[in-house]
């Protein structure tokens, strides 16, 4: 996380992915981070791609369960395309393995729902070394 | 057949949703076998498909006031019918997904499908009696139906 001090002085673009519109606008709502501006929301990976592309987002915040590409496939598909981007997986799936996969594909954090508005600010703030 | 540690998961699972989510508790009534055809249900309808060790379906069955207050603890504005909706899936995929700790990564689930309004039946696997769990919150009832092999 230290690499990423630098990101603390400039604005940081966020784009929240999950196939659910209502936590889509409930992570953008919440979200507290000063310095992280939304600059786009995407309801499955296939969107997210397109999206990453077009608005070169420094953190991500990722569904795992999604039609058309999960979160997993995407994660490792968004890494590739930038290997300094920080992504925080947000899914429903509470089992080890899944967020062992996910870290090992490229996340940097994984936070599970539930979660509240403090949950998600913590993990966000963890995620891009401070707040 | 469910058995009564997964009960216990299915449980937690939907405790869990209300008091970090919603922010208010949930109690949960005493789970039961429905033995003849199968359980009413509520206007709106989050199902999750199961496959891998065990198969079947999870359902999240409530009616339009408890979504529409549960939306609005979420600081959500919009409470229309596609809001309603997508809410009652995501409830059900977050319940099924939290069973996953004790159930493990062999548990499967799909993305939600919902079947919203009165009248509509939720599939269930032939050959298996689904188990339902009563679900309090605030004033409202819902369930949570249960149909695994």
């Amino acid at each position: 996380m230290a690499a990423n001090a630098p990101f603390l002085t400039t604005q940081l673009k966020l784009l929240i992915v999950d196939d659910s519109n209502v936590m889509r606008r409930r992570i953008e709502r919440c979200q507290q981070i000063e310095h992280l501006q939304v600059v786009g929301l995407a309801a499955n990976g296939v969107e997210a791609i397109e999206l990453f592309r077009q608005t070169d987002p420094d953190v991500v915040t990722m569904d795992i369960t999604m039609p058309e590409m999960d979160g997993i496939e995407c994660v490792e598909q968004l890494v590739a395309l930038n290997p300094h981007v920080l992504i925080l997986i947000i899914s429903a799936l509470a089992d080890k393995a899944t967020a062992v996969e996910a870290m090992e594909k490229g996340a940097n954090g994984f936070l599970n729902k539930p979660f509240s508005d403090r949950q998600l600010n913590e993990a966000l703030a963890e995620l891009i070394g401070g707040a | 057949m469910l058995e009564e540690q997964d009960i216990r998961a299915f449980v937690y699972g939907t405790t869990r949703y209300f008091e970090v989510a919603a922010q208010q508790a949930a109690s949960v009534g005493s789970p039961y076998l429905v033995t003849e055809g199968a359980p009413d249900i509520h206007d709106y309808n989050g199902v999750i498909a199961v496959s891998g060790r065990r198969n079947g379906i999870v359902c999240f069955s409530a009616p339009r006031g408890m979504l529409t207050v549960l939306l609005m603890k979420m600081n959500e504005s919009n409470v229309s019918h596609e809001y309603l909706c997508d809410l009652v899936g995501e409830v059900a995929n977050t319940i099924a997904g939290t069973v996953r700790r004790d159930l493990g990564k062999d548990f499967a689930i799909s993305v939600p499908t919902v079947v919203a309004g009165a009248g509509n039946t939720v599939e269930l696997p032939i050959g298996d009696r689904p188990v339902v769990i009563p679900i309090n919150w605030r004033s409202h009832v819902a369930k949570l139906v249960v149909c695994l092999k």
